[in-house]
């Protein structure tokens, strides 16, 4: 029975784990492709069904005008925008979530609940439903086009997910910390500042992982919002999917373009196994 | 406890993002009452044309939202059974735990478009690996041309990017769950099939429906991958409700008319998902 069970077990997750890896080695194996081992049919193993090249990285640190691709620029740009409306919306949301988890409001029948739930039903919209409006407000502003006008659209994104993880954060932690702090001459500022931020620094991180993580995969805002000025990675690598793919240089910008998120990994689950998600996941 | 200023600590991040919403809602819903299209681009008021044309005459629309419940239910019941088998196993003893739990993780982190891009190529009907497999066996299904087996590739690639989710919500919070209850079913001699039935299962209830609420929302959203997959294709079989949004919108310019689509499909959406929740609380604390 035990040993039925484990074989199954191991053999389950064996299965799972080859499927979650084959895109990955399939993209490593095509990026070293050139256009003969591409056409013709499915090659796998370098030196063996394919002479491997490097073409498709190389064209990745070409310039545009010598045939390269360009996807330094939109990898910057990425970074830069991903980094400052995560900051933002933490920041902004750690606040809102804080008041909310420990001040009641009430504006008629609108209460605590009610604004934690608006903040999160931002996340029901469907990225087309805001994109036509978006489109016409920011063309008024002057803001098309431009990365200052997508991090302005990211944290209405971003900053639902930081309100979400961190009132459930502060909600388990203990109130008396504040109260101990109150009693010991603290103002409420200092209180928050000094005492409760820096306890709560576990969920912080979370919150900016997944901050970071939703910032990065984004795609559709990008993809309406800007066109030639200002490119994030996702649109200018999604560019390259055109009639006459060259899937080497496709497969060799993914790699890079998942390459820092792999850290990421690391990083939420080594939060995980120290127990420091599960309060701030539920 | 209270406090008088404690207003400075919320109004900072509510009116920023009231700020920035306002705008694009009061917008939406008055682009909904009028004719906007690449012809007369122009706030006119028509009235509610757009609605009687949405609900008597736009069984595209409605054929659209058909597709989009049948595939986020079916992704998400994957990803939920898959995300909550691997998270159980990794949260028992197993040999290498750390490295299946980051492994498993990763397709989460990977932008879903440009995952897409790749997996297009692997389900290549001639080139790509999948048909190479299955021309082992003389057969080359037209994973992106056929109108079923289209759908088929789209769940695939769904469940492959969002199953880490599902997994991340159901492993954080078997972690979270009190020891006692598993050593007291131990002592009474409970098997692992009984432990699960009647102590993991109930004690997971209130987490599942959290976590099935939150994918079913962001599953509504399937836009990227049927974009780069299939573009809707072969003819609409695998075109949703966001896709056919934007194209009535973004390629049609038929602002005025998507206007009234969008806020059509968000009444929807909100109705269908507190019903969604209800019934989803009534199946697992009734067996729990």
């Amino acid at each position: 029975m035990t040993f039925i069970y484990r074989a199954l077990k191991y053999g389950f997750v064996s299965v799972w784990s080859m499927f979650v890896i084959a895109p990955f080695l399939w993209a490593l194996s095509t990026s070293f492709k050139d256009f003969n081992s591409v056409t013709g049919s499915a090659t796998y193993i370098p030196w063996v069904d394919f002479e491997p090249s490097l073409e498709g990285w190389k064209v990745l640190v070409r310039s545009p005008a010598q045939g390269g691709v360009n996807i330094v620029e939109p990898y910057f740009n990425s970074i830069f925008v991903t980094c400052s409306a995560s900051l933002i919306s933490i920041i902004l949301g750690t606040l809102a979530a804080y008041a909310l988890s420990r001040f009641t409001f009430k504006a008629g029948f609108i209460k605590n609940n009610d604004i934690t739930f608006f903040f999160i039903s931002q996340r029901i919209m469907p990225p087309v439903v805001l994109s036509i409006p978006f489109f016409i407000m920011l063309g008024f502003l002057g803001l098309l086009d431009s990365l200052f006008g997508l991090i302005l659209v990211y944290i209405v994104l971003l900053m639902p997910i930081a309100v979400w993880i961190m009132v459930d954060f502060f909600n388990k932690v203990p109130r008396e910390i504040d109260e101990t702090a109150l009693i010991d001459g603290c103002n409420p500022y200092q209180a928050f500042y000094k005492v409760v931020l820096p306890n709560s620094i576990p969920g912080l991180i979370v919150a900016g992982l997944f901050c970071m993580i939703f910032g990065w995969t984004d795609f559709f805002f990008a993809f309406i919002l800007t066109f030639t000025e200002v490119q994030l990675l996702p649109v200018a690598i999604v560019a390259l999917n055109s009639s006459i793919t060259p899937w080497w240089s496709l497969s060799a910008s993914a790699l890079v373009s998942v390459a820092p998120l792999i850290v990421v990994a690391f990083l939420v689950e080594r939060y995980l196994s120290k127990g420091n998600l599960s309060g701030a996941l539920k | 406890m209270n406090f008088k200023h404690k207003h400075i600590f919320l109004l900072p991040g509510l009116l920023t993002l009231l700020g920035i919403l306002i705008f694009p809602i009061i917008f939406t819903v008055r682009l909904s009452l009028s004719s906007w299209d690449s012809f007369y681009p122009g706030l006119d008021f028509i009235g509610l044309e757009n609605y009687v044309r949405l609900f008597t005459d736009d069984l595209r629309f409605w054929e659209s939202f058909a597709r989009l419940s049948f595939l986020s239910v079916t992704t998400v019941f994957l990803q939920y059974v898959i995300g909550f088998s691997l998270a159980l196993m990794v949260w028992e003893d197993i040999k290498f735990q750390r490295f299946f739990r980051v492994l498993f993780l990763i397709p989460m982190m990977s932008t879903p478009v440009i995952m897409t891009v790749i997996w297009r190529t692997v389900f290549h009907e001639s080139l790509g690996p999948v048909n190479d497999f299955f021309s082992l066996f003389d057969m080359a299904p037209p994973w992106l041309s056929n109108e079923y087996l289209s759908l088929v590739t789209v769940i695939t690639v769904e469940v492959w990017q969002w199953t880490p989710f599902m997994f991340l919500l159901m492993l954080a919070g078997l972690l979270s769950l009190p020891k006692e209850p598993f050593l007291a079913a131990s002592i009474d001699g409970a098997g692992p099939i009984r432990k699960f039935v009647y102590v993991t299962f109930p004690l997971m209830a209130p987490i599942s429906i959290g976590a099935i609420i939150i994918r079913l929302i962001e599953a509504s959203k399937i836009m990227d991958t049927v974009y780069v997959l299939t573009s809707g294709g072969p003819g609409t079989s695998t075109e949703t409700s966001s896709y056919y949004i934007f194209i009535k919108g973004l390629r049609e310019f038929q602002m005025g008319y998507s206007a009234a689509l969008s806020f059509t499909y968000l009444i929807i959406m909100i109705i269908s998902l507190t019903v969604i929740a209800n019934v989803l609380v009534k199946i697992f604390i009734k067996k729990a």
